[in-house]
């Protein structure tokens, strides 16, 4: 059991984005900060002046892993600043564009980051070169998962990073359909091994169960990430536009990220895939809950490790959908909608890969941008990953310096926050007074 | 065991775009560069890494604070090669957007995180703080160029027959 301090700090790595400091008193946690450490680029502000029909492509240089979520939660806001409307085979193609950006963004963090967890190895560079090692196997699967997420966004939006057909208003360039059969018959084939992924985050027992509040965008017809109502776990149900009404805004003096709150209840959330599917399994692909009946059945959970389970289902979820999608798409020749300028302010909220994603857009009466504003996943989940972390050092002071530097690091993966976070974020220097 | 290619990748004030493109060139090229490179700091996807003895150093990224400037030139010290890889370290943009704010954009917000973190005056590109060999454009880094740049250094560093 430690009896002193404890600092786990991250300060040398600037490349990183986060550390984690910890303080012990009487065996328990008196202070613990999770610490975002990523400099500020305010894009938010430089988009100001600019023409808004621009903000999107420039807004998505955000994230470079989700990009194109920020890319379609600008296009949104923008669009609806405008009044516009657009065609139903635009909706339905950000939709297939969509499952191509969770395919290979979930399998990045699923087998990239969190399977070494499960392989009890450093790396996946660690991965040992044996056809009929599984971890091997997983891996491979991974290359193909990645890869065919990323032919669909490259066939429907030009590129899976900072895609260039997407616009206010449709699509500069629309897909070519003979790339279709061959994209359904390799995704059709692509069925096993996500299902191998499921059972193996299925079958790995870690657990850390502490809150129990969640919020996403749910669409009573279907599991859609891009269009829907916000609901939250007690209940609560606005449109998009009210969403801030949601959250109380909470400044961590430490960290570059501000956090956030249900503005009622003042409780920690979280976002992302283990609360989308504890509040929309119902609405997931028939013919993936045939085929993973069993494992949908720990959910709703409040084990943060199943956020991993999660992702993993909805990895077979837009395998489904997109094959749906492009078995079904007619190509019509249409060019984006434009209007002429108008002064108005519009909201776009998607479910990025790791949660809830809001943009607002006020555009003056010239189409310059007025005012913008951004809520991210990871700030959302920031209060919510160090509340877990308290909980987890104060139940398990008595593990050696290293397994709680590795069981912190898993549990703030499980999370799936942006990318450099996610991955080998800390330099560990224990001392102890 | 032969002799690989030891390679460091680092990320600085970005998106990280090219660190994504990065891992999705994994898909096609992990068994051969296993093979041929020694990812020995690669935070991405590695808990241990160490910074000594780097052949080549791929750095990603502008320079926002004198914490990062110092951190770069610890990496340069420790590097043969230095290699600016994506827009943000060629060119500064766009994470130095803000290098053309005025007084009046900077608002009481930013205010507040120029003043409780180490943030420079100006965002720089990386040629500005250390010297650089070679460059990868792109928004996220050319792809076929990282390929040809990554094949220059196997040759010159003999892991590949230079034939």
């Amino acid at each position: 059991m430690h009896s002193g301090d404890i600092t786990i700090d991250d300060i040398t790595k600037v490349e990183g984005s986060a550390c984690l400091s910890v303080k012990v008193a009487n065996d328990q946690v008196s202070d613990l900060k999770f610490i975002i450490k990523d400099y500020r680029r305010f894009y938010t502000r430089a988009v100001r002046g600019k023409p808004a029909l621009t903000a999107p492509s420039f807004l998505s240089r955000i994230c470079g892993t989700c990009s194109v979520a920020h890319l379609f939660a600008s296009i949104e806001a923008v669009e609806k600043s405008q009044g516009m409307a657009v065609s139903e085979q635009t909706k339905i193609l950000r939709r297939l564009a969509y499952d191509g950006l969770m395919l290979r963004d979930h399998a990045l963090h699923l087998y990239f980051f969190v399977l070494p967890d499960i392989l009890g190895v450093d790396s996946i560079l660690d991965i040992p070169d044996n056809v009929n090692n599984l971890g091997h196997q997983l891996l491979h699967d991974s290359f193909y998962i990645k890869r065919l997420g990323s032919e669909i966004t490259d066939v429907v939006i030009g590129a899976a990073i900072h895609a260039p057909y997407p616009s206010v208003g449709g699509f500069l360039k629309l897909p070519d359909p003979g790339k279709f059969p061959d994209l359904i018959t390799r995704l059709e084939n692509l069925r096993p091994q996500i299902l191998r992924g499921i059972k193996t985050f299925f079958d790995w027992k870690e657990t850390l169960v502490r809150n129990s509040d969640y919020l996403c965008l749910r669409n009573d017809k279907s599991y859609d990430f891009l269009e829907g109502e916000i609901v939250n776990s007690n209940g609560k149900r606005v449109p998009e536009e009210k969403f801030p009404e949601f959250l109380d805004s909470v400044v961590i003096p430490y960290s570059e990220s501000e956090g956030y709150v249900f503005s009622d209840t003042h409780e920690d959330y979280l976002v992302g895939s283990l609360a989308r599917i504890n509040l929309n399994r119902d609405l997931l692909n028939p013919k993936t809950v045939a085929d993973i009946k069993d494992f949908l059945t720990v959910f709703p959970s409040n084990n943060i490790y199943h956020n991993n389970l999660a992702q993993a289902i909805e990895m077979l979820h837009c395998l489904d959908d997109a094959v749906e999608i492009l078995k079904n798409l007619k190509i019509s020749e249409e060019k984006p909608v434009r209007n002429s300028p108008r002064a108005g302010t519009g909201v776009g909220v998607v479910e990025a890969p790791r949660g809830t994603l809001y943009h607002k857009a006020a555009v003056d009466d010239k189409g310059m941008v007025a005012d913008y504003e951004v809520i991210v996943p990871t700030s959302q989940n920031q209060i919510n990953i160090e509340n877990d972390l308290k909980k987890y050092f104060n139940d398990n002071l008595g593990k050696d310096e290293e397994n709680l530097r590795l069981e912190a690091e898993k549990i703030i993966r499980a999370y799936d926050p942006c990318m450099s976070c996610a991955t080998n974020f800390l330099k560990i220097d224990w001392s102890r007074a | 065991m032969n002799k690989k290619l030891v390679v460091g990748w680092f990320s600085f004030t970005c998106c990280e775009d090219s660190t994504i493109l990065f891992t999705e060139l994994l898909n096609d090229h992990y068994d051969t560069w296993k093979k041929l490179v020694e990812f020995r700091y690669l935070k991405a996807l590695k808990t241990k890494n160490s910074l000594e003895g780097l052949d080549v150093a791929f750095v990603e990224g502008a320079i926002s604070s004198p914490t990062q400037e110092k951190r770069v030139r610890e990496i340069r010290e420790n590097a043969k090669y230095v290699v600016a890889v994506g827009a943000c370290a060629v060119t500064g943009r766009p994470s130095a957007t803000r290098n053309d704010f005025v007084d009046k954009d900077i608002t009481d917000k930013i205010q507040w995180y120029f003043d409780h973190f180490d943030y420079s005056k100006k965002v720089l590109k990386l040629d500005e703080v250390i010297k650089v060999d070679d460059i990868i454009g792109g928004c996220p880094m050319d792809k076929n160029i990282f390929l040809s740049t990554l094949e220059k250094y196997l040759k010159l560093f003999k892991i590949i027959s230079d034939a």
